[in-house]
């Protein structure tokens, strides 16, 4: 059985190897700093998408993501990887969504694109780590939800079967189709790019991309659909204005600081044996260890 | 003008036992509570419910909810959703705290999507105070002040809900210290009926095989804790942190990075996104200092760092600092604990 199956990705900060350089000398985070990404979970998402798709062939993989133009890097990653097409959901109006307001922008995205049996999304981004998108574009869709997916084990006859990680343990479940899954980043890794598919779609290009082209290679992208990032806004996806962006989020930032430890008068030692046997006695002694 | 609705915990349980997270957010939610005035209340959903009320009175809770159906154990997403949605819209909580666990990260968004009222993931801290709207400049009194880490830890940012109820958030397990109010305390017991709060069309997934392990890594309450970092550079090099571990009779915790390398499994993770700790000793091997590990040990008392970087920013809230090879010295403080314990 064919499977049209939606991949919720999304481009993010690399907040997980913040240098000394991506703070600033202020404390400042300095974002230029910290390379956009792929969201890691969302890749092992995207696996499991192929991993389907192989099993059921004539299965489309339809990448959607929301955030700033430059998003459409992720779709083309995607594609490269195994995607059929992607979708960029764009709009200066979806700016300062709260996760509430981001998963109705994305559910209203996923009922433009419409046929779906499955969407699958990493269990959470690294810049924020909330995993509430997920859940909540299924609450908003009325669709049921599998979370902390560590494997698809199969689609068919209407139902899904996903092996779930807990903190404790494992549980098997199944669940009617159409539904929302996120995966966890236990689950297997994202294949490479395609040597072909990056040669394929090296052109691929957003809608906005496409007006900085040259005639030349433009004329290449508009005699091949396929070369062509759909970048969609919140009035062509029929979004209500007061449910997006920063009005649309119930969350308000009322402060944002900077993390200041308070520094300690350390003792620095050497790898000197008397050093350091001097220092567990003196832990023995005041009952630390012992 | 503040409201008056009250504070409720949805408490987890798994065999018979209420879950230490659900214990430690009643604790807080008692502070909050007191402070607005209001009433705190438990929602316990499940089956073989009897007496669980027990365990959470000593807590302070004025009321138990109770829901009882056999199919509401294990938990699946929608039954349990279903219950919230309708009972919230009943009661009308001001502010609803739930565990940043499996559980609580899978219903508390579905459940806030429903109701449209704003959920903070992960919250390090919780206060009252008061919000002034620096657009429109309305101004609003008692409010949660749901505070947590964003951008990986790097900063922290405090969140509001102005206009929608409830307030909701979820903590991580060991954020917040469990604390018993009164051990003689009751409250009251309100038995809901199941089929009025969840239809059989909920009953949408199957649970068709389960296995929980009782977790055999107890990093929370260890009085010392061993902990790698990516420094420690292999799986293999972890063995000399059991090592000592096992001598001194403490635990073996990992930073972040350590896990994603694939050092060390992730139950052992601390920092913002796994454990909060609080031991008498904490030793660092390798380990950096990212922000969001530092946030999940710096109240350990006595902090030991071992690091052949003489920089690295741990060591800025360590008591002590030792530079070197982490290979050479941990051998070395498992050979002189041997020589001088007895």
């Amino acid at each position: 059985m064919s499977l049209n199956i939606i991949v919720l990705a999304k481009q993010v900060p690399d907040t997980r190897n913040v240098g000394k350089d991506a703070m600033k000398e202020d404390g400042t985070i300095n974002r230029a700093a910290l390379p956009a990404i792929f969201n890691p979970e969302d890749l092992n998402a995207l696996e499991q998408a192929l991993r389907l798709k192989d099993a059921n062939p004539g299965s489309t993989v339809t990448m959607l993501t929301m955030g700033l133009p430059r998003a459409a890097e992720v779709i083309r990653e995607a594609i490269y990887r195994g995607a059929d097409k992607g979708i960029v959901l764009t709009d200066r109006a979806l700016g300062g969504a709260d996760t509430l307001a981001t998963s109705y922008s994305l559910a209203m995205a996923v009922k433009k694109i419409g046929d779906y049996d499955l969407i699958l999304g990493g269990r959470q981004a690294i810049d924020g780590d909330t995993a509430q998108v997920g859940p909540q574009i299924a609450e908003k869709l009325g669709l049921p939800q599998v979370t902390y997916a560590e494997e698809i084990i199969s689609a068919e006859n209407g139902k899904v079967v996903i092996k779930r990680r807990l903190e404790h343990g494992v549980e098997t479940v199944a669940c009617p189709m159409p539904c929302v899954v996120t995966v966890n980043g236990s689950a297997a890794e994202c294949r490479p790019r395609n040597a072909k598919r990056v040669m394929k779609y090296k052109r691929a290009v957003s809608t906005s991309e496409a007006t900085k082209l040259s005639e030349a290679e433009a004329a290449i992208v508009a005699a091949h659909p396929e070369l062509t990032i759909p970048e969609w806004g919140a009035a062509f996806v029929e979004a209500d204005p007061a449910q997006i962006g920063l009005p649309g989020s119930p969350t308000k930032v009322k402060a944002i600081e900077n993390v200041v430890f308070t520094a300690k008068e350390s003792r620095r030692l050497d790898n000197n044996d008397g050093q350091i046997e001097e220092l567990v006695k003196e832990l023995i002694a005041n009952h630390t260890i012992g | 003008m503040s409201d008056k609705n009250n504070l409720i915990v949805y408490c987890e349980y798994d065999e018979g036992r209420v879950a230490d997270v659900s214990l430690e957010l009643l604790t807080k939610g008692r502070q909050l509570a007191d402070r607005l005035g209001v009433k705190l209340e438990a929602l316990v959903i499940g089956d073989n419910l009897e007496g669980i009320e027990k365990q959470i009175f000593p807590y302070g809770a004025d009321t138990v909810y109770k829901v009882e159906d056999r199919r509401l154990f294990p938990y699946t997403s929608n039954p349990h959703a279903a219950i919230l949605i309708k009972l919230f819209r009943e009661i009308e909580p001001q502010i609803c705290l739930m565990g940043a666990t499996c559980i609580g990260r899978d219903l508390g968004p579905r459940v806030s999507s429903c109701l449209h009222s704003g959920l903070t993931a992960d919250c390090t801290a919780l206060e009252i105070g008061d919000h002034k709207d620096p657009k429109t400049g309305k101004e609003y009194s008692e409010l949660l002040y749901q505070i947590r880490p964003a951008f990986g830890g790097n900063i922290v940012a405090t969140i509001v809900n102005p206009d929608c109820r409830p307030q909701m958030a979820t903590v991580r397990e060991g954020v917040m210290k469990k604390e018993i109010r009164n051990a003689e305390h009751k409250g009251e017991v309100i038995n809901l009926d199941a089929k009025k709060y969840v239809d059989d069309t909920d009953f949408v997934v199957e649970i068709i095989d389960r296995h929980i392990e009782k977790s055999k890594v107890n990093i929370k309450n260890s009085p010392i804790i061993v902990a790698g970092g990516y420094g420690v550079g292999s799986k293999e090099n972890f063995q000399l942190l059991f090592d000592l571990a096992n001598t001194l009779g403490g635990e073996v915790g990992a930073s972040r990075a350590a896990v994603d390398a694939g050092f060390i499994e992730h139950e052992r993770q601390i920092g913002q996104t796994g454990v909060t700790v609080r031991p008498k000793l904490y030793i660092a091997c390798g380990i950096s200092g990212q922000i969001q590990h530092i946030a999940g040990m710096q109240e350990s008392s006595i902090i030991i760092s071992i690091n052949n970087d003489p920089n690295a920013p741990i060591n800025t809230i360590a008591d002590y600092v030792i530079t070197g090879e982490m290979e050479e010295i941990v051998p070395k403080l498992i050979k002189y604990y041997k020589k001088n314990s007895k």
